[in-house]
């Protein structure tokens, strides 16, 4: 018999009764809810006469309704209901509330490794498919819609098909100005948005055991645009040292006993995998998305790709189609585009190393006339340990605005958006059409990118720089 | 609880681009709400069906006769990838789609189809360009039939076409099953799971500390 996967050992440890051949009914660890969909999750469970199954294994968070202004200001009165709900809903069962202002609210894929919540080993879950997040600390995380968010809410289990599994090594030593997020979109326009569809993905090689935690959760955040809805790595000692101490992480006996359950995790030497991709890190350069998939994606000095160079007509009319929406010309060197706006936030890149990247290029700088750059933290820890460290002030001497954590302009939920036409580059991680705002154009890149980018006033290469 | 599904035949509108994302077909701000259910249909493919001035795009398929009428769908690659928002199949079941054929879709849109009664059926890419190709030469008026009971998809061109589904999920279709209520019949199931998993995991169990700790 083969070795096993990091996959199958988790997934193996949670299976509660085999449905199929192929079909399990999960255990499920963590749920994760967010304002958008948790009020009306609990709703949707009371009107059907249920109750929670498991209060206690259910977090809440206010995140994505939000405004991120300075003292909420201007939060819909929709954002506010929906806010009122989740309070009242979540107390009314019992669960756990990370509220606003309080030290623990924040984007949920952002708190979960925060606070110690998320675990290696953990089935995890939320409403948002960007629950793959969590997989960097060697969880089994991923995104569920609304009637399977009801189902766990009321079960505490998820009826689930055992995916294929995929291997994506990343080798070698990371060049300078290079970047987790730079990584997982190379990877992307490697194998493409659907390169990843029906598999788990578990990242894996000498640059992902070099990563600090916080990249390997930007590397599996990005999981969804690979179209796997789960993405992993391995735990290890980095993963033990990130943990230890944090809020929800056991403590005392219970995390020796935790820690050695966890070394058993990752993949046999001999595990087999669907699938396997080496991508050769010391080749990637800063990248830059250029069209309106996650795939459609160059390197920072490279040029737009030319629909007249395609032969194949349906990749021919997608170009062209995504050329036209992003107001490029086919052919032109993707630097040196102007841009208007500047996001630095997300569950992508909203963590204190984000911040700490972003503003070691801001420091001393001033953002471009002409050019509006956020900085939206991923949580109020991230703020108040960003704030004790002086970054809001390097922020804010350099022309950036800084403001209240939560999802924010990544998808525009709370209002906040980028204007019709204008051009923004983003730390998130869709570039998708309207995801921003109504016809906004959306390029993605790294927090040092985006940064660069705001200084420049224009898609700019960090290593151009100087630091 | 979902509405069985057997069979359908009805007009099919092919929208063939790649990477159709579920941001595309329902737009988030539809979305931010408790009472949203029965509002969407009208938002479906939203930036797609209407100009910037709100008026109907002539140009977008659904909004052309016979296609007004579509019931089922034929996708290029990849239709429903992204977000994880349900809202993206309800907005379609609002607007009167049923089935949608394509050769992969992305793996929590394709699973939230299921849990509303929507069939998602999965073919080779070819199929789907033959599909397309017969639905428009006949301007939209020649219907496709699909039957789940025998697994098969009936082109406007005669042409019958074979397709996979995996057994749990096509019962589920057939017979409108709820899953909530099926695996609550295995509550005692689950209460078993759990208390030998409070001996092996406790970490996992004891989730309730003080909020005092809550800084990280």
């Amino acid at each position: 018999m083969p070795g096993r996967s990091l996959l199958e050992k988790i997934w193996d440890q949670h299976v509660i009764a085999r449905l199929s051949e192929d079909t399990d009914l999960l255990h499920i660890d963590r749920h994760l809810l967010h304002d958008l969909g948790g009020s009306r999750g609990l709703l949707d469970l009371k009107s059907r006469g249920l109750k929670v199954h498991n209060p206690e294994l259910t977090f809440a968070t206010p995140d994505h309704a939000l405004s991120t202004a300075p003292g909420r200001a201007g939060t819909s009165k929709i954002g506010m209901e929906l806010l009122a709900a989740l309070r009242a809903e979540t107390a009314a069962s019992g669960i756990t509330l990370f509220d606003v202002d309080q030290p623990g609210q924040g984007i949920v894929h952002v708190i979960g490794p925060e606070l110690g919540l998320s675990l290696p080993g953990a089935t995890i879950v939320c409403g948002d498919s960007h629950t793959c997040t969590h997989g960097g600390l060697g969880a089994l995380a991923f995104g569920i819609g609304s009637s399977e968010l009801t189902h766990v809410l009321a079960t505490q289990a998820l009826i689930q098909k055992r995916p294929k599994t995929l291997r994506a090594r990343f080798e070698g030593k990371l060049p300078l100005g290079v970047t987790a997020k730079d990584m997982i979109l190379a990877l992307i326009g490697h194998i493409g948005a659907a390169g990843g569809t029906g598999y788990a993905v578990e990242y894996a090689g000498s640059a992902i055991r070099e990563l600090p935690i916080e990249g390997r959760l930007t590397i599996c955040n990005l999981s969804i645009e690979l179209g796997a809805k789960i993405g992993m790595v391995a735990p290890d000692e980095t993963t033990f040292e990130f943990l230890r101490g944090r809020p929800y992480a056991p403590q005392g006996e219970m995390w020796d006993l935790a820690v050695k359950a966890w070394r058993e995790l990752p993949s046999d030497p001999d595990a087999v995998f669907d699938r396997e991709v080496v991508i050769d890190v010391e080749k990637i350069i800063p990248q830059v998305t250029w069209g309106t998939s996650p795939e459609h994606v160059v390197g920072v000095d490279g040029v737009i790709p030319d629909p007249k160079s395609v032969d194949d007509p349906a990749r021919r009319a997608a170009i062209e189609t995504a050329l036209e929406y992003m107001g490029l010309q086919g052919g032109a060197p993707i630097a040196g585009t102007p841009v208007d706006w500047v996001f630095i936030g997300s569950c992508t890149n909203s963590r204190l190393s984000d911040l700490r990247a972003a503003a070691e290029v801001a420091r001393g700088r001033k953002v471009a006339a002409g050019v509006r750059a956020w900085v939206v933290p991923g949580s109020e820890n991230v703020k108040r340990e960003a704030v004790a460290e002086g970054l809001d002030k390097i922020f804010i001497d350099a022309g950036f605005e800084w403001r209240e954590p939560g999802c924010s302009m990544c998808l525009a939920a709370n209002g906040e958006v980028v204007a019709p036409g204008q051009r923004s580059v983003s730390t998130s991680n869709r570039n998708f059409v309207g995801r921003q705002g109504p016809r906004a154009r959306t390029h993605l890149a790294s927090p040092a990118s985006a940064a660069a980018s705001a200084i420049a006033g224009a898609i700019a290469d960090v290593r151009m720089m100087g630091r | 609880m979902p509405k069985p599904f057997d069979k359908l035949t009805a007009t099919a509108a092919p929208i063939m681009r790649s990477n159709i994302d579920t941001d595309v077909i329902i737009r988030i701000e539809r979305l931010v709400g408790n009472g949203i259910r029965g509002t969407l249909g009208k938002w479906a493919f939203g930036s797609l069906r209407y100009l910037p001035d709100g008026s109907e795009n002539p140009d977008f398929i659904l909004n052309r006769e016979p296609y007004r009428e579509a019931e089922i769908l034929v996708t290029g690659p990849n239709f429903g990838c992204g977000s994880s928002r349900e809202g993206a199949v309800w907005s379609l079941q609002e607007r009167g789609i049923r089935a949608i054929i394509g050769s992969g879709f992305g793996d929590i849109f394709f699973a939230n189809c299921f849990q509303n009664g929507i069939l998602p059926v999965i073919v080779d890419k070819a199929v789907v360009d033959q599909l397309a190709a017969d639905i428009e030469a006949t301007q939209g008026a020649g219907k496709v039939s699909i039957d789940l009971e025998t697994q098969t998809i009936v082109s406007p061109s005669g042409a019958r076409h074979s397709f996979e589904i995996d057994p749990r999920r096509r019962e589920g279709l057939l017979k409108g099953l709820d899953e909530v209520a099926l695996t609550l019949q295995r509550d005692d199931e689950i209460h078993a799971f759990q208390a030998s998993d409070r001996t092996a995991r406790p970490w996992i169990h004891s989730t309730r500390t003080p909020a005092s700790r809550t800084s990280a």
